[in-house]
């Protein structure tokens, strides 16, 4: 197996009492765009600058490149980094700010201009080179930031939820141009966000974190179709949870003795689920909204009968909240508008029926 | 008298201490410098410009403090954490980032202080033995009639020059904080 770029091994950061970080374990492959995703406080941005070389760590070990930098102050690390403020100079022009990891090099004056140059080009800020800081809008700081850090040519780039102050049609833009640039200069960036739209959208692969605990590593469409824990789930995307306990098992399915929704057949591997392997042991049913089916008519398997409680219209899509009998809570489903005629779409107190394949459903432990 | 100002360029931090430092400002120019008589008479020290000095570096602390501490309050730490990161040791981060940005603020305080210290006349009067500082000189030639054209126009002189420093210092200040613009959304 090929060495990992940057290895994490038990890194635990202690403030007080409480571990930020607690025996994080990540390998991340050269060139890879790696993101931590996480609620705030949930210690993200404690492994990251512990990664910069800002804080360091109780225990463990951090290795870049093979080489073991965790003694190392951040000034000789191979990473740079764009920070949740920018921390643009102020004092400094757009030139001076980006020129500032260079002329510690002692480049030649022409190479040193001409490094600045081009990276003013890549961030599209050509001409800019003159203007004062305070000239320059939320987004053009952001991108002198990371010009600033990319003209270093870093082994690795850390970004501190860099698109968290823009506003959301900027915050797009600036996500398609990360991704493109990421791909073009072929540095792995490890990038910490709260959102995990932007994590999804973005990252080759994903570490969702939370009270300082790593939960799982995988890529995008892993993390959202197979969670491996109920957090994990809950935290990306909506979801709907059911308790339920095993009855009976098969090759490709076990059966769910599910309270509310009765019987149910899920599909389950046995190298998926080995838990759900044995009758009578407790799991969540986790299913995801827009793989629930709604309609008038009753569906020839396997239906539920409920009536809309409340419904929200999203232009693309409407979100229902379903309730059905035995269960007091609602189940959320999300449904396409295929059709431009939208006026039939059900309305609250309608009476619906709800199905979905068995499939559909992530099988979870339940303790 | 100016250099005494210069004493006051390194202080980082502060927090508890500045009630303590701030005590001179609350005391009454008369007692501190009837206090500070006899605590240098205690030391056996001489008096003379140099423990005028003393006397004024006391007093002149609060009003650098203030100065400074606006300053610094709202500093962006992560300014020199990013100076750390682009590959500059501790000491290269503070000359090219940290002072630079609060020059402007120790420049406004040297000139603050330089008044305040040019403006006393009591702690001056007790401390400064046989030596003079220009208040003492003034106030000496007060009891000479002939003089007193003289004493006026220098008057006249030190009420314009310290006119015009007060307004430098507040410009130099007001240049400081405009250059540190806040951050906004795009």
């Amino acid at each position: 197996m090929e060495e990992p770029f940057i290895h994490i091994a038990g890194l635990t950061k202690r403030f007080g009492t409480i571990n930020a970080v607690d025996a994080a374990e990540l390998e991340i492959r050269r060139g890879e765009f790696f993101s931590l995703l996480g609620p705030s406080g949930c210690g993200k941005t404690t492994l990251l600058r512990m990664i910069a070389g800002f804080e360091h760590p109780s225990e463990g070990e951090i290795y870049i490149d093979g080489k073991l930098v965790t003694d190392m102050p951040p000034n000789l690390r191979p990473t740079n980094m764009v920070f949740q403020s920018y921390a643009v100079f102020p004092h400094l022009n757009v030139f001076d700010n980006i020129a500032y990891g260079l002329r510690k090099k002692r480049l030649p004056r022409a190479a040193l201009t001409g490094r600045v140059e081009e990276a003013l080009a890549m961030i599209k800020l050509d001409g800019f080179a003159k203007r004062r800081v305070d000239q320059l809008s939320g987004g053009q700081r952001q991108r002198v930031a990371l010009a600033r850090a990319l003209v270093c040519r870093p082994k690795v780039l850390l970004l501190d939820e860099p698109l968290g102050a823009l506003d959301k049609r900027l915050r797009e833009a600036m996500q398609i141009e990360l991704r493109q640039l990421q791909r073009d200069v072929g540095i792995t960036f490890i990038f910490v966000t709260h959102d995990q739209e932007e994590a999804l959208s973005m990252s080759d692969r994903i570490a969702v974190m939370a009270n300082g605990k790593v939960l799982q590593i995988s890529d995008p469409s892993t993390l959202y179709e197979k969670p491996n824990c109920r957090e994990v789930a809950d935290f990306i995307g909506t979801i709907n949870f059911f308790d339920g306990t095993i009855t009976g098992f098969e090759d490709h399915y076990v059966t769910i003795d599910a309270g509310a929704l009765g019987q149910i057949n899920a599909a389950a591997h046995a190298d998926e689920a080995p838990f759900a392997r044995k009758a009578g042991s407790k799991v969540v049913i986790a299913l995801r909204p827009e793989k629930i089916k709604i309609s008038r008519e009753i569906p020839e398997t396997g239906a539920l009968h409920g009536v809309i409680t409340a419904s929200a219209y999203l232009g693309d899509r409407n979100h229902f909240h379903i309730t059905i009998a035995a269960r007091n809570e609602p189940i959320a489903v999300a449904a396409q508008n295929f059709l431009r005629e939208g006026t039939n779409i059900p309305k609250p107190g309608e009476a619906v029926h709800i199905s979905w394949p068995p499939d559909a459903m992530i099988l979870l432990p339940r303790d | 008298m100016a250099a005494k100002a210069l004493t006051r360029n390194r202080l980082r931090g502060g927090g508890v201490i500045l009630g303590f430092v701030n005590l001179p400002l609350f005391i009454p120019d008369i007692v501190l410098g009837i206090s500070l008589l006899i605590v240098l008479n205690l030391a056996g020290l001489p008096l003379s410009l140099l423990s005028v000095i003393v006397g004024h570096v006391l007093i002149c602390i609060p009003f650098a403090m203030a100065v400074l501490m606006s300053r610094l309050t709202g500093f962006d730490h992560s300014l020199e954490d990013a100076s750390r990161d682009l590959g500059e040791n501790e000491w290269m981060t503070f000359w090219r980032v940290t002072f630079p940005l609060v020059l402007p603020g120790i420049i406004a305080s040297l000139l603050l202080t330089f008044i305040v210290s040019f403006d006393d006349f009591l702690i001056a009067y007790f401390l400064a033995g046989t030596d003079a500082t220009l208040p003492i000189f003034i106030w000496a030639q007060l009891r000479f009639p002939y003089q007193l054209p003289k004493v006026l126009a220098l008057g006249a002189l030190i009420l314009a020059a310290s006119c015009v420093l007060v307004v430098f210092a507040e410009w130099v200040r007001g240049l400081g904080l405009r250059d540190r613009s806040p951050i906004t959304g795009a």
